[in-house]
C-alpha cells in the first residue's frame, strides 16, 4: 500500500531526476559554445547595421542578381531577399512606383509596370523627380517577426542579426504577416520562411554582403554601428539619414541617405 | 519552382516583390471553425450555468456538436503550414512572445474540459449502457467491442445513487461556467492572432478579439440550430413511418411542438448577439474612417471600392440584414429559420474571408492591390489544401464526427441526462 507521504516523496524524487539532464543541457547551451568561438566577428562589440545611399543607386540590379545567386533563392521565382524601387513622380503629383521582377534585371525600360501584363509609359517632360531605392531586411532591433514565431524558430543573434532556422520554421507564415517591410517569403525549395541575413555567413567572416560587393556604385554599405571608426557608423552619426517605418517601432537598422518623403 | 501563394494572386499596381496572399482559405476556415466551437459552448453553458429551462433540448445537443467541431478547430492550421509534420512544435516548444504559440495550451485546456463535461452528463447513460451490455449473454462481436467501448469510458466508476448523480450535476455546472471563459479566450485569441499584427492596417484594432467573440457566438448558435432543425425533421420522417414508430419515443406532433419552442428560444439570443457584433464591426468601421489616419486611404478603396460587394452586399446585407428581418417578423416558422441561420452562418464566414483576405488584398506600400481567386480544381497539393475541396473536406469532418460521436453520445431519446 503506498502511503500518500511516500507518493510525494516519490514524485519529487521522480521530477528531481529528471530536471537533472535538463539541467545539463543548460551547462552545454551551444548559444554560449558559439559565443566562446572567437573564429567569427560577433559579441557584445559588434551590432550590423546597412547604410543605402539611394543618390548613387542607379538600379542595375547587379545587387538582385549577386544575392540570388549567392544565397541560392531560386533566380527565377518570383521572390527575393533583396530588390529595387524605382520612384517616378510626374508633375501632375502623382507617384508612380515599381519593381519588375524585384529589378533582378535592372530598369531596362521607362515604362513603369503596372502588374497584370499592363504598362504606364510616362512621357521625360512630365517626370519632376526620379530615383531608385534599394531594399532589404533592415535587421530590426525590436523585430516583429521574431516576436510572433510561434516555435521560436526565427531569432535575433547577438549581433543583431535575424535568421531563420530552417530544420525547426513550420511554415506558419506570421512572420511573414508580421513584418512591415515585406522582406519575407517562403523559400520555393525548403518550403519554410526565407528572408535577407546580410549575408551572415560572410560578414561574420570578415567579407562584405554579396550585394555591397556587386554594387558597382557604392550605394550600398554593410557595417559595425558599434565601431566608432567603421565608415557606416561615421556615416550615421554624423550625417542626415532616416530609416523605413520607424513609426512600428521596429528601430530598423538599415540607414537610408537622400530618401524622399514619398517612400514607404 | 512555384512560390507560396502564387497561384491564386494576382498583382495590380505597386506590390512588393515578395507579397503574396499567404493566408488563404484555410485561414479563414480557422477563425470560423473555432467560432462555431466557441459559440456551440457558450450556447449549451447558458442552460448548464445560467439555467436557462428552454434551451435544455438545445444545451446537450449544443455541447456534443462541440466536442466534434473541436479537432476541426486545428484542422485548417495544419493544412495551411507548409511543413505539417512540424505542427507539434507549437506544443512542444511554444515560443510563448507569439500568439500562436499559446494555442497549444488554450486549446488543449479547453478540449479537456469539454471532453469532461461530456463525461459527466452522460455518466449515467454510459454506466447503465455497460452494465446492460455487461449482462447479457451470448454477446455478438459488435456486441462485445460496444461491450468494451462503454467499460472503458464509465472510467470504472459505477456509482450512480442519487447523491452521485447530484454530484455529476455540479461539475456539469462548475466545468460549463469555467468552460465560457476558456471558450471565448480560445476564440478571442484567434481575434488577437490578426489584431495584434501590426504590419496590417486593416487587421490591427483592439477591437478584433471581441468583434470575432460576438460573431462566433452568433455563429455557434447559428450552426446547432441548423443542425437542430435537420435532425428534428429527420426525426420527424422517422416518427411518421409507422414501423420505425417504436424506436422514437414521441409523436411527430410532439416533435414538432418541442422544435418550434426551441428554435424560438434560441434565435431570442442569435438575434441578442448578431446586434452585439455588428455594432462592434460597424464601430470599427465608423472609428477607422472619422479618424481617418494614414492607411485609411488605401483602407477606404479596398473597403468602399474593391470588397465592397464582398462586405456590404454579402456579408452585412445578406448575412446580418436579411436574417435579421426574418427572426423579427412575427410568426417565425421552421423554414424560415433555417433560411434565416444558413444566411447567418454565410454572413459569419463572410466577415472571416473579408478580414482575412481583405487584410491582404492592398499592398505594403499602399499603392497597390492584390487579388485572391480561390483555386477550384486543385492541379497539385497546395491548391487541393488551400482550395475549395481542401475548406469542403474541413466543414464536412465535424459533421461525420458528430455523427460518430452520436452513436456513444445519443444526443436525443435519453431520459437520463442531465
Amino acid at each position: 500500500m503506498i502511503t500518500r507521504r511516500k507518493f510525494l516523496k516519490n514524485t519529487i524524487a521522480g521530477i528531481a531526476g529528471l530536471a537533472l539532464p535538463a539541467a545539463g543541457a543548460e551547462i552545454v547551451s551551444p548559444r554560449k559554445l558559439f559565443a566562446a568561438r572567437n573564429d567569427t566577428i560577433s559579441g557584445p562589440n559588434v551590432r550590423w547595421a546597412f547604410l543605402v545611399d539611394t543618390y548613387k543607386c542607379v538600379g542595375c540590379g547587379l545587387c538582385v542578381k549577386a544575392c540570388k545567386l549567392e544565397n541560392e533563392v531560386p533566380y527565377d521565382a518570383n521572390v527575393t531577399r533583396t530588390w529595387v524601387e524605382r520612384y517616378v513622380l510626374t508633375k501632375d503629383g502623382r507617384i508612380h512606383a515599381d519593381s519588375p521582377k524585384g529589378a533582378r534585371d535592372g530598369f531596362t525600360t521607362s515604362k513603369i509596370d503596372l502588374g497584370e501584363g499592363r504598362f504606364h509609359d510616362i512621357k521625360k517632360e512630365d517626370i519632376d523627380k526620379a530615383f531608385f531605392v534599394p531594399k532589404l531586411c533592415n535587421q530590426c532591433e525590436n523585430p516583429p517577426c521574431v516576436q510572433v514565431c510561434p516555435v521560436g524558430a526565427t531569432y535575433q543573434t547577438a549581433d543583431g542579426v535575424v535568421l531563420v532556422d530552417r530544420k525547426w520554421c513550420i511554415g506558419c507564415g506570421y512572420c511573414i504577416m508580421a513584418c512591415p517591410y515585406g522582406v519575407r517569403f517562403f523559400h520555393p525549395v525548403y518550403h519554410v520562411a526565407e528572408k535577407c541575413t546580410f549575408c551572415y555567413h560572410r560578414i561574420t567572416k570578415g567579407l562584405k554582403t554579396a550585394c555591397v560587393q556587386a554594387c558597382p556604385f557604392g550605394a550600398r554599405m554593410v557595417g559595425n554601428i558599434k565601431d566608432p571608426n567603421d565608415p557606416v557608423s561615421r556615416i550615421i552619426r554624423t550625417e542626415r539619414v532616416s530609416v523605413l517605418k520607424d513609426e512600428y517601432g521596429t528601430r530598423p537598422q538599415v540607414y537610408y541617405l537622400g530618401i524622399s518623403r514619398e517612400v514607404i | 519552382m512555384y512560390v507560396h501563394g502564387e497561384a491564386w494572386t494576382i498583382k495590380e499596381l505597386f506590390v512588393l516583390p515578395n507579397e503574396y496572399i499567404y493566408w488563404s482559405i484555410q485561414i479563414v476556415m480557422y477563425p470560423f471553425m473555432t467560432g462555431l466551437v466557441a459559440g456551440a459552448f457558450v450556447l449549451s453553458s447558458l442552460y448548464h450555468v445560467f439555467g436557462i429551462k428552454q434551451l435544455k433540448e438545445m444545451a446537450r445537443f449544443a455541447l456534443v456538436f462541440s466536442f466534434a467541431l473541436l479537432p476541426v478547430a486545428m484542422l485548417p492550421l495544419q493544412m495551411h503550414l507548409q511543413q505539417p509534420q512540424r505542427g507539434i512544435e507549437v506544443f512542444m516548444t511554444p515560443h510563448f512572445t507569439s500568439a500562436i504559440a499559446a494555442f497549444g495550451i488554450v486549446f488543449s485546456t479547453y478540449g479537456a474540459i469539454v471532453a469532461s463535461e461530456i463525461w459527466f452528463v452522460y455518466r449515467k447513460h454510459l454506466v447503465r449502457t455497460a452494465l446492460a451490455l455487461r449482462n447479457r449473454a451470448n454477446k455478438r462481436i459488435s456486441e462485445k467491442i460496444q461491450s468494451l467501448i462503454f467499460n472503458a469510458l464509465t472510467l470504472g466508476v459505477y456509482d450512480i445513487s442519487e447523491r452521485a448523480l447530484h454530484q455529476d450535476e455540479k461539475a456539469v455546472k462548475v466545468l460549463a461556467g469555467i468552460g465560457i471563459p476558456v471558450a471565448c479566450f480560445l476564440h478571442g485569441y484567434a481575434g488577437f492572432i490578426f489584431g495584434s499584427v501590426k504590419a496590417n492596417a486593416l487587421w490591427m484594432t483592439p477591437l478584433m478579439p471581441v468583434i470575432f467573440i460576438m460573431s462566433a457566438i452568433v455563429s455557434g448558435i447559428a450552426l446547432c440550430m441548423l443542425t437542430y432543425i435537420v435532425v428534428m425533421e429527420i426525426r420527424k420522417f422517422l416518427a411518421a413511418r409507422k414501423n420505425a414508430a417504436r424506436l422514437t419515443h414521441q409523436t411527430k406532433e410532439e416533435i414538432k411542438g418541442i422544435e418550434i419552442n426551441v428554435i424560438k428560444m434560441t434565435a431570442k439570443y442569435l438575434l441578442f448577439f448578431l446586434i452585439f457584433a455588428i455594432s462592434l464591426e460597424l464601430l470599427d468601421l465608423i472609428f477607422r474612417g472619422y479618424t481617418a489616419v494614414k492607411t485609411w486611404d488605401i483602407l477606404r478603396s479596398v473597403i468602399y471600392g474593391k470588397d465592397f460587394t464582398d462586405i456590404f452586399i454579402l456579408q452585412y446585407g445578406v448575412g446580418n440584414l436579411l436574417p435579421f428581418i426574418l427572426f423579427l417578423l412575427p410568426g417565425l416558422t421552421v423554414r424560415r429559420t433555417l433560411i434565416g441561420v444558413i444566411l447567418v452562418l454565410f454572413g459569419v464566414f463572410m466577415m472571416r474571408w473579408n478580414v482575412v483576405i481583405g487584410g491582404q488584398s492592398f499592398s505594403l506600400t499602399f499603392a497597390g492591390f492584390m487579388h485572391y481567386h480561390l483555386p477550384i480544381i486543385p492541379d497539385s497539393i497546395e491548391t487541393f489544401k488551400e482550395g475549395l475541396f481542401g475548406a469542403l473536406l474541413v466543414f464536412a469532418t465535424p459533421f461525420v464526427l458528430f455523427w460518430i460521436l452520436n452513436k456513444v453520445f445519443p444526443v436525443f431519446g435519453i431520459e437520463e441526462s442531465h
